[in-house]
């Protein structure tokens, strides 16, 4: 039981913070859904630090230092979609689908060319970081992280942006009606670079929460398994609303956590039924879900369509 | 008057499309080559050459068909995926689930023939069916439920690689994590070679590569030539004037995308039943064929025929990427150069704008002179 509350809890964290990343982009008005590839990139700069901390940093140093690494690599890497949606206009969903691809590749030609690098023989795309990883859990031996805490923080932080700030109804307004904005004297391209990286920052914070979830080691081949879109139905099923997203995440934590331990349980044990139906569970149950919620979307109104001054 | 004549032709949306296509290409490839330089400059040039040649490494004739057969046999599923992609953005619609459907095809099509024995027109049928069955489930969710195409596309694709691996289990080679060879288990199920195989001196190509040109050309006259692509193109274009033209939205949108599916499912019993690979029944990620569909439907510029010429270099370099020295590099320096690619590939529409908004100002200076 307590294991199935780790888990929950831990996967919460991730679909959350990127859920709220999507968020942040789309109220600008910025489809984003190369958040897995923002995952991915995030997850690899926060890896990369871990790898490269001289053993024996203090616990503090290396939660902070990490999670900076990550945050970083998450915005340089949103900052793709940004230049090719805000300032080229380009489609959104392409963009956000070459990020997708692109972050994978890119990933594991570096992380194998390091691995190569270090040792010829050495062709996997693996990064370890056993002893780095633990200096993020609160109680030794469990999954309880600090991560866990940050993201509690960052979803309080988030709902105060954006409905009691200046800055975060600016933001609204922009994938809202744009051109309302920008006759008010808002500068919308400013305000959706704003919400991209800002997806950037928490996506990548996601990415790196993720791959330190119950393992001390990532196969970048092998990106985050659909995590980041996951997220998106999250976001979806929250109605773009930082306290929905929270429950939403919490629902799709509990069934994706379910894949990890469900062989603790005797009752789900002896149903027999193979592993997969758990891996399947949670793209189901977001599939019912999005089926049942789409109809009156809460969507931003002008997500999607670059910004252009002209039009009215 | 000789320029008049090559600004008219620069004025050519193909051309354009062409000259933005080659561009994409040109940039990815540097991408590509920017990255070998960095992780080792020695042997870079060298590499990006060899991904480049592919099969025009080898020396012997023999051995240049024998691998160019093989590009072959793998650019027929990628045209059937590209061909998936294009067709539904025609309509609107974001098929990235043809990897699913992909998917779903190579799960009908090697249980069909692994475990029923089926002939091989029949396990293409199959794989199509499926494949069309998942299209038009996101194409009902889309019509009816207002689900985003995108989202429960990427859903579906996990949902059908979780259950393919499940049911590909039930043929799995006990001595390797493969499915059986569809030659050793059911003969009938190979599609025939024609004689293409002894042409190319390479047992895996067979009538895959004809059908998918065939039904490439079939793909461009139904959206060309035909009511219904008509009707596909003008939903596409403005969804509420079709609508009110009196043209059955719904029924358009499923319709497209249970198509898009069924040639997506057709691309993966292609490669399948040509025997060139088995399915890996423990493989954690959705194969990529599916999403270099999109990388071939858009560097194609969203052309049936143009798809054909993208599929073929996307795969070129892909088999490329195999002959990279392994010491230095890895074989996805070609994956990292075709999703380079791709994201080039969304600022065709701005390169178009840009050239043609040079062309004005050429224009307008020159009438200016004459006056």
């Amino acid at each position: 039981m307590i294991l199935l509350l780790q888990y929950t809890l831990i996967f919460t964290s991730v679909l959350m913070l990127v859920a709220l990343g999507g968020c942040f982009s789309e109220h600008s008005g910025v489809v984003n859904i190369g958040l897995e590839g923002i995952m991915v990139f995030g997850a690899l700069g926060g890896a990369l630090v871990m790898r490269y901390l001289p053993t024996g940093t203090a616990p503090a140093v290396i939660f902070c230092v990490t999670a900076i690494a990550a945050m970083l690599a998450g915005i340089l890497y949103s900052l793709l979609l940004a230049v090719a949606a805000i300032n080229f206009k380009a489609d959104q969903t392409l963009v956000g689908t070459a990020m997708n691809l692109l972050g994978v590749s890119a990933a594991t030609v570096i992380v194998k060319a390091i691995n190569t690098a270090a040792d010829s023989s050495n062709v996997s795309s693996e990064i370890m970081y056993v002893e780095a990883k633990k200096a993020f859990v609160i109680v030794p031996g469990t999954e309880f992280s600090w991560f866990m805490v940050l993201a509690v923080i960052l979803l309080i932080a988030s709902y105060i942006i954006l409905y009691k700030t200046k800055f975060g109804l600016r933001l609204m307004a922009c994938g809202e009606h744009p051109q309302a904005a920008d006759s008010v004297g808002i500068n919308v391209y400013r305000m959706r670079y704003a919400g991209v990286l800002i997806s950037g920052l928490l996506g990548g914070l996601g990415g790196l929460v993720y791959i330190t979830a119950g393992v001390s080691a990532w196969k970048f081949e092998n990106g985050v398994a659909g995590f980041g879109f996951l997220a998106l139905a999250v976001m979806i099923f929250g109605a773009w609303k930082p306290q929905q997203i929270a429950l939403a995440a919490l629902l799709f934590g509990l069934f994706r956590s379910l894949s990890n331990v469900y062989t603790g349980f005797a009752f789900l044990k002896n149903l027999n039924l193979p592993s997969t139906v758990y891996n399947m569970l949670p793209y189901i149950i977001s599939l019912v879900v999005l089926a049942i919620f789409s109809k009156n979307s809460a969507a931003p109104k002008a997500e999607g369509i670059p910004y252009d001054k002209g039009m009215r | 008057m000789q320029t008049a004549k090559k600004e008219s032709l620069l004025r050519k949306p193909g051309v354009q499309t062409l000259l933005a296509s080659l561009i994409c290409i040109v940039l990815g490839l540097l991408v590509g080559y920017i990255a070998l330089l960095i992780i080792n400059p020695a042997g870079a040039t060298e590499t990006i050459l060899a991904v480049i040649k592919n099969f025009w490494a080898y020396s012997k004739p023999e051995k240049q068909l024998k691998y160019f057969g093989a590009t072959l046999v793998t650019t027929a599923p990628l045209l059937m995926c590209s061909l998936s992609v294009l067709f539904a953005y025609k309509v609107g619609l974001f098929n990235i689930g043809a990897a699913g459907q992909y998917v779903a095809g190579a799960g009908a099509s090697l249980f069909c023939a692994l475990a029923l024995h089926l002939p091989w027109y029949l396990c293409l049928i199959a794989a199509m069916l499926t494949g069309a069955l998942l299209g038009a489930i996101s194409g009902c969710l889309k019509a009816y439920r207002n689900v985003n195409e995108v989202i429960s596309c990427i859903m579906l694709n996990w949902i059908s690689l979780y259950l393919v691996n499940t049911l590909l289990t039930k043929v799995k080679n006990p001595t390797s994590k493969d499915t059986y060879n569809v030659a050793s288990q059911s003969t009938g199920s190979m599609l025939p070679t024609l004689g293409l195989n002894n042409v190319f001196n390479h047992k895996n190509v067979t009538l895959a590569i004809p059908l998918a040109v065939v039904v490439c050309v079939f793909i461009w006259v139904l959206l060309n030539k035909t009511k219904l692509g008509y009707e596909l193109r003008a939903t596409g274009l403005n969804k509420n004037a079709a609508k009110y033209c009196g043209m059955r939205d719904r029924y358009n949108i499923i319709l497209t995308m249970a198509i898009a599916g069924g040639l997506a499912g057709m691309g993966a019993a292609m490669l399948y039943l040509s025997d060139f690979e088995q399915w890996a029944v423990t493989q954690a990620s959705v194969p990529a064929m599916g999403f270099n569909g999109i990388a071939a439907a858009f560097l194609g510029g969203l052309n049936p025929i143009g798809a054909i010429f993208s599929s073929y270099f996307i795969q070129h370099i892909t088999r490329g990427g195999a002959n990279v020295n392994m010491n230095m590099y890895c074989a996805q320096i070609s994956d990292l150069i075709s999703s380079v690619i791709i994201y080039m590939c969304s600022f065709v529409l701005f390169m178009k704008q840009f050239m043609n908004r040079r062309l004005d100002a050429r224009q307008s200076r020159k009438g200016g002179h004459d006056a």
